[in-house]
């Protein structure tokens, strides 16, 4: 039989840079069907082909043995393909039904026929199992909630091939159960999945197979059965890497921060801890536990209601990000495209957003050499690979970018830094390069504090960890003592802890 | 997410073209109508169409700002027109330039830091805030000059519009200072980068500690003083105030601005590209009067112009 999906030699070019070069390999009916590589690897490409938003530039696709071109998204949409891509392509003004039958509304003489389409609608969300009311406005669910309903949406269009382009980054743990599950009744239903995803503890969770991609080439296609993580990860980068997080002790260089009875959005107790000078203090949580809440009160993004906060002794009135910055605390924010870069703006001028001011001709006009110098050294101590400074950080890699926001406050007198999920969306490579930068920044004294999803990062990263649970600071934990599973325990909800 | 497309080394003609854009339409521009348009050339024609389009290029250059931070205002004509009209009513009454001049530029100031507070304070979209003091100062200058134009008694006022220097009128000196400078204030001073850096992404700005809301209120205000300033000079040609004046010359402004390249969506902008856009709206109209094209058709011309700018520059971006 014919797999249900097959690239066959696709290649894909664009001006000077070729995205994807003779790959080839097939999706099986009933499997879920991995695609791992760093960022830049091609999947993006790939499945931009495989939506129709892309014309290969050589080679061909099949559907069950029958090659297939696609010239435009509505004719792969048509052949039962459909992409769901971590922006999701629904319109939140609109009601969950209308969401499901965009396009193709029942109609009668014209007119939507309003029952006909709950009707319709009811059907297709007890399908996934989603006991939703079609008529609720679509943006007033949660992301998991509107994940289900684009899932349900591609069904509702009868398709067969259905790509996942790394559908949790923004989901909770228990709405990742639920599509995992949904997932799986998608393959048990005789569906070919193709999933997209940087989490390898997915990965091995939920996938039969995995194709690996490095720099637009096809690596390898197995069952996941026959690889281990190592495998993988060495396959995905080319090389062997040891020790990622690059952890090494340090004593501690003094007294840092002090956060006592700390109030605000987001956190349902005063919240108290400190961090020494030169230590890093990971933070893990689920979502919405208040990590994030938390960076922002101590970065004045946030208006805090009580505490107070102290750095080597000295009490601090941060009321906003530009008080902080003054003090010497700085936020790489968690989602970087909306709070961290400016996209039309240069490499250049992201680096030195901040720092110009205090480098400025009585602090109006620019420092043109300081501007120079400091882009050049800061990116190159970095490594960020960019053409020039000039270049736009639009057309840098996730991981590029997060090094140029890091260079940003580089170019400043940090005391204390706040990183939020500082991996997200990053390759292994440029993930080991910013463990690298985190431990240098703490073995140069800077107090360092990482929230992170990720627990093999926030033990791997961290000298102590704090676990926040429904914004409240469940605990702190030295480095020796913490594993994943005392982590987890810590993390989840209280009720869930006792069911489980 | 993964489509890390770096962008091609370009042939450097094609980068240079990329590059220049609107100059080299501009040049292109000039030189044919230097060969095709009869007159087109003459000191007195070239002086004519400078000064048509000083009004412009005045307020164009804060309005690079205004665009530039990812905002709108189309409430100048307004104040074009209002600030004419006080001038005009307050020199008339007092006997002073001065206090004419100076409540002119007052009432600009009045209404661009009003726009800018609602904006940047109150989060109104500036679509509408704009909108809506449009209509407030239009409808303020009809009520104190009761409607009519108001003639204008101190001869020494006039001057400031019809004098020249060098041969050159006195408004495009002025036209001329102002892009020199908001250029410099745009490329060369930490405002200026931090107006971008608001437009491109004003979260990303606040997290970097740039006072996004005091940028946007001198920005705002310094759009409603231009304004003014632009309309006094208007009224100071035209030895009088009116109040009708200026009707859809905001539309005028950010055409040009746009044709200059600025994004609508802020963050990208450049000074000589606005000046190139300004001159080719004043050429291209300046070369339809001297071959006798109707009014009717002009409008129908500027705006084919302006469409086929702005494809322009998507196909080129889709190009990349």
């Amino acid at each position: 039989m014919s797999p249900a999906l097959a690239f066959d030699g696709v290649s894909m070019a664009f001006p000077g840079v070729k995205a994807l070069d003779d790959v080839s390999f097939d999706v099986r009916a009933g499997s879920i069907h991995a695609l791992m590589g760093e960022n830049g690897a091609g999947k993006s490409t790939l499945l931009k082909i495989l939506s129709g938003a892309y014309t290969p530039s050589g080679g061909s696709l099949a559907l069950a043995g029958r090659p297939r071109t696609f010239g435009a998204t509505a004719q792969a949409l048509a052949a039962g393909i459909a992409v769901i891509y971590q922006e999701l392509h629904l319109v939140p003004e609109m009601s969950v039904a209308e969401n499901l039958f965009l396009g193709h509304l029942p109609q009668t003489c014209g007119l939507v026929n309003r029952r006909a389409l709950a009707a319709a609608a009811r059907r297709q969300l007890e399908l996934i199992g989603e006991d939703l009311d079609p008529e609720t406005k679509l943006g007033t669910l949660s992301l998991g909630q509107r994940q289900m309903v684009e899932i349900a949406k591609a069904l509702t269009r009868g398709a067969r091939i259905i790509a996942f382009d790394e559908p949790t980054s923004s989901l909770s743990d228990r709405e990742v159960r639920r599509l995992f599950t949904i997932i799986r009744e998608l393959r048990s239903r005789g569906c070919a999945v193709l999933y997209v995803s940087h989490r390898m503890e997915e990965i091995f969770e939920l996938c039969d197979r995995i194709t690996i991609l490095r720099d637009g080439r096809h690596v390898d296609t197995a069952d996941l059965a026959t690889l281990t993580r190592d495998a993988v990860v060495q396959r995905m980068v080319g090389r062997k890497l040891a020790d990622i997080y690059n952890y090494t002790p340090r004593p501690p260089a003094g007294p840092g921060l002090v956060v006592a009875g700390l109030c605000g959005p987001g956190l349902a107790e005063p919240c108290t801890f400190s961090a020494a000078a030169g230590e890093i203090l990971g933070f893990f949580g689920l979502i919405g536990a208040g990590r994030s809440e938390l960076l922002k009160l101590l970065f004045g993004s946030a208006e805090k209601t009580a505490g107070r906060v102290t750095f080597a002794g000295r009490a601090l009135t941060i009321t906003s990000p530009r008080q902080a910055i003054e003090a010497g605390i700085v936020l790489c924010p968690e989602d970087r495209k909306k709070e961290g870069i400016v996209p039309v703006r240069s490499v250049l001028e992201n680096t030195n957003l901040s720092a110009r001011r205090r480098q400025a001709h009585a602090g109006l006009f620019i420092h043109e050499a300081w501007e120079q110098t400091n882009a050049r050294e800061r990116t190159a101590q970095l490594r960020v690979k960019t053409p020039s400074v000039h270049q736009l950080i639009r057309n840098l890699s996730g991981g590029n970018q997060q090094k140029v926001i890091l260079a940003r406050w580089l170019s400043e007198k940090v005391n204390v830094i706040l990183l939020d999920e500082p991996t997200r969306g990053i390759d292994v490579g440029a993930k080991s390069e910013i463990y690298t930068i985190i431990q240098d920044l703490a073995r140069s004294g800077v107090c360092v504090i990482v929230v992170s999803s990720e627990l093999p990062e926030v033990l791997g990263v961290s000298d102590r960890i704090a676990v926040m649970r429904q914004g409240k600071l469940a605990a702190i934990l030295d480095r020796a003592d913490a594993t994943e599973e005392k982590l987890l325990k810590l993390a989840l909800p209280l009720e869930t802890a006792r069911a489980s | 997410m993964s489509s890390a497309a770096a962008p091609a080394p370009r042939q450097p003609l094609a980068a240079f073209l990329d590059q220049a854009g609107m100059l080299v339409v501009l040049a292109i521009l000039f030189a044919g109508c230097s060969v095709f348009v009869e007159n087109f050339l003459s000191w007195r024609n070239l002086q004519g169409l400078a000064l048509a389009v000083s009004m412009t290029g005045m307020v164009a250059c804060t309005m690079l700002f205004c665009l530039a931070a990812g905002d709108f205002d189309l409430s100048i004509s307004s104040v074009v027109a209002c600030a004419g009209v006080l001038a005009a009513v307050v020199m008339n009454q007092t006997e002073s330039i001065t206090l004419g001049v100076a409540a002119g530029l007052g009432i600009g100031a009045l209404v661009g830091i009003t726009n800018g507070y609602v904006v940047a304070k109150l989060r109104i979209n500036a679509l509408i805030t704009t909108l809506a003091t449009m209509q407030i100062v239009r409808g303020f200058g009809f009520i104190i000059s009761d409607g009519k134009a108001v003639g204008i008694g101190l001869e020494d006022f006039f001057s400031l519009g019809s004098s020249a220097l060098f041969g050159v009128p006195t408004p495009v000196w002025i036209t001329a200072g102002c892009f020199a400078i908001f250029g410099f204030i745009l490329n060369r001073t930490v405002f200026g980068r931090d107006t971008l850096a608001v437009g491109g992404n004003a979260e990303a700005a606040h997290l970097a500690g740039i006072a996004v809301d005091r940028v946007k209120i001198i920005i705002f205000t310094a759009q409603g003083v231009m304004a003014a300033f632009a309309g006094i000079v208007l009224a100071s040609r035209i030895t009088s105030g009116q109040p009708n004046t200026s009707q859809g010359f905001e539309l005028e402004v950010i055409s040009a601005c746009v044709l200059g390249g600025v994004s609508l969506t802020g963050g990208v902008g450049s000074m000589a590209f606005v000046i190139a856009g300004v001159l080719i709206m004043g050429i291209v109209q300046n070369a339809m009067n001297l071959m006798n094209v109707a009014t009717f058709y002009q409008y129908v011309a500027r705006g084919l112009i302006l469409l086929a700018a702005v494809l322009f520059d998507r196909w080129k971006r889709r190009k990349q």
